[in-house]
């Protein structure tokens, strides 16, 4: 009696840790809440639906998905302590945050409990501390800024470029790897002008810029100041093109800016409104599931979470020890992994490369104009 | 030399609105001893009630009118009568940090009832460029230059060739005797409050395109204007006005020819050079007070 007794209380323990080992967990940590809303509600929605799809298809490996929400509320000290309890429970891969600054104070941690950390920020310094568990889901200024050099130098064909940049972290990172890409292809740098957070008058910097007569122009400044800049330049009677990114051509912008955003081009690395398949793919299930369109957080999210599964697979074990090292490297095809959307590398310090898009403000809208291909 | 050009006309145009503001700075000091440093935030608000009155639906025609109007009755009769009077009496320093309180209070309602984020605001000028001298020159700058001048020309005219203006000068230069001569002392100087907020709006309506309407934008201004005032003479209008043209030309000048991570030092500079040098301001004159 008691050895059946006993028998019963192994059996249902081996059963129930058996069922518990058979969903996969995963942890995010998201701005729910507070300023980052928007990108945080975006992002966890994304990953929500790459799981709700992937489990309907069976999981990964026969084995379901699982995924835990906190809010940092946009506040880095609340990231860090929602990442800590995350990491408390152990889980496969960590998601999140969104904010550079929350993923900057995160990142530690995670690589302390050897958790990889699969996250939204895009400042460049996060993959330059040789963080070995951390991964972007988008791209960082080392990523897109060659890609913008290549396409002033390439497609442009401007000789001679006027730099305008705002002096801060993200200006100066993303101004210094601009400088250095447009040199070494062959573009000249004639005017490398730094600007204030805040300024409001532009008169001088344009009238550098006109004297300076550059091919093209290359703004790299917050997107009020960028506003202001391009009215300016149109005062002035600038011609030559405008090249940017995200911060030159978004929605805020040409609101602002009205028609002196008109023929601005930028550099995009993920938008919803890409000319690929497998995008339109995921914005129309998106919109259904949701009821509104996802901006390019809900598909850092959503990618994310495919992105575990193909790492997962590739090693054919779910093994958090060796997810890194697996990812590292990896070069994951949308062919063999639709949910990927694009073919995507990763590298050593958890850098991507995908192709990505030029976007044009035409009358007051973006239009996807070319689809920039991979760098390597 | 193109680019010299440029840069003095876009300097000259930027001047003239400091130069408009800075006329109601030396405006209510000649007459009621009112260090306004809420002068920026003057100029911030009427281009977010002209936003407002656009966006309950009224044209852009009729939102200059009334955001005009209303910033009269606001930022000329209640600032007057509800801070300016009371605090009056207890001397120049209490009420002009009671105008620093003030600024804040404005900025901070601003940002509660609009947003922190800038809104896009129309121009009363059309975008384009005439061709002057050669040189090409944007509509809005000279738009900017024109209503500016205009407004000067008529203040200047108002306060010296008629019988209203010489009784303000009175009302300045020695109020016991205006009012032993019949002069509405009282009156006068509620009229440099209108006129004063006259101009702050008539400078929101030139600035705001260039700007974009934001809470904040009234700090850089209101310092420019208090910068323009000081250096060209606080007791002169004309002081004012020439302090303003300078400072916009020395700003733009300072961009692009010393560095633009300095150009707000550069005015700063002058301001001290000018205070240890010519105190009473470069066209000003000591110990004298008029209109």
């Amino acid at each position: 009696m008691k050895s059946t007794l006993l028998v019963g209380a192994l059996l249902t323990a081996i059963t129930t840790t058996g069922a518990f080992a058979q969903t996969i967990k995963l942890a995010d940590v998201a701005e729910l809440s507070g300023g980052g809303a928007t990108v945080g509600t975006n992002w966890k929605n994304g990953i929500d639906l790459a799981i709700e799809e992937i489990n309907a298809k069976g999981g990964i490996l026969g084995r379901k998905l699982e995924v835990t929400h906190a809010d940092s509320q946009s506040n880095p000290g609340v990231a860090r302590a929602q990442v800590q309890k995350a990491l408390d429970a152990e889980p496969y891969v960590l998601l999140g945050p969104g904010y550079s600054g929350s993923v900057k104070v995160t990142a530690p941690l995670a690589a302390e409990a050897g958790i990889t950390q699969i996250m939204g920020g895009e400042a460049a310094e996060l993959t330059q501390a040789g963080n070995k568990f951390l991964f972007r889901t988008s791209f960082g200024q080392q990523s897109s800024m060659p890609k913008v050099a290549k396409y002033i130098h390439d497609d442009m064909k401007a000789k001679s470029v006027a730099v305008v940049w705002v002096n801060n972290d993200f200006g100066r990172g993303g101004r210094d790897v601009v400088i250095k890409e447009l040199e070494r292809l062959g573009s000249k740098v004639v005017a490398d002008l730094s600007t204030e957070a805040g300024q409001a008058d532009f008169a001088a910097d344009v009238g550098k810029i006109k004297a300076a007569n550059p091919d093209a122009v290359f703004v790299y400044l917050n997107e009020e100041e960028s506003a202001r800049i391009l009215k300016e330049l149109k005062r002035q009677g600038v011609t030559a093109p405008l090249m940017g990114e995200t911060t030159l051509i978004g929605q805020k912008v040409i609101e602002l800016a009205g028609d002196a955003a008109n023929g601005a081009r930028g550099h995009v690395g993920l938008t919803t409104d890409a000319p690929v398949e497998l995008i339109k793919g995921f914005r129309d299930r998106f919109s259904k599931k949701y009821n509104y369109v996802p901006d390019h957080n809900g598909l850092k999210g959503y990618l994310a979470v495919y992105m575990v599964k193909a790492t997962t697979e590739k090693m054919g074990k779910v093994d958090p020890k060796a997810f890194a090292d697996t990812l590292h490297g990896l070069t994951i095809k949308a062919s063999e992994e639709p949910g990927i959307l694009m073919d995507v590398t990763f590298d050593q310090n958890g850098d991507i490369d995908r192709q990505s898009f030029l976007v044009e403000v035409v009358d007051g809208k973006q239009v996807v104009k070319q689809v920039l291909p991979k760098l390597k | 030399m193109s680019n010299l050009f440029d840069l003095l006309v876009a300097g000259l145009a930027t001047g003239a609105i400091y130069a408009l503001v800075a006329v109601g700075f030396t405006l209510l000091w000649q007459t009621s001893q009112t260090i306004n440093f809420a002068q920026g935030e003057f100029v911030m608000l009427p281009a977010f009630l002209m936003l407002a009155a656009m966006h309950v639906g009224a044209p852009f025609w009729l939102a200059i009118i009334l955001g005009i109007l209303l910033s009269m009755i606001l930022l000329g009769l209640a600032f007057k009568m509800l801070l300016v009077d009371p605090m009056m009496r207890h001397g120049v320093l209490p009420l002009a940090i009671a105008t620093m309180a003030l600024a804040i209070g404005i900025k901070e309602a601003v940002k509660q009832f609009f947003s922190a984020e800038a809104s896009p605001f129309p121009s009363i000028v059309p975008t384009g460029d005439i061709s002057v001298l050669g040189h090409a020159v944007s509509l809005q700058s000279i738009g900017v230059l024109v209503v500016a001048i205009l407004a000067v020309f008529g203040l200047t005219t108002l306060l010296n060739r008629t019988s209203l203006g010489h009784q303000m000068q009175a009302a300045a230069q020695n109020p016991t005797v205006a009012r032993i001569i019949g002069v509405p002392v009282e009156r006068m100087i509620l009229l440099t409050f209108l006129i004063n907020a006259f101009l702050v709006a008539l400078a929101s309506l030139l600035i705001t395109p260039i700007y974009l309407a934001k809470f904040s934008s009234g700090e850089v201004l209101g310092q420019a204007a208090f910068i323009a005032a000081i250096v060209g003479g606080f007791n002169q209008v004309r002081g004012a006005i020439a302090g303003g043209l300078l400072i916009g030309v020395l700003d733009n000048l300072a961009a692009a020819y010393v560095s633009t991570q300095y150009r707000a030092a550069v005015p700063m500079i002058f301001l001290i050079a000018v205070i240890l040098f010519r105190p009473q301001g470069l066209l000003g004159r000591a110990e004298e007070r008029t209109v």
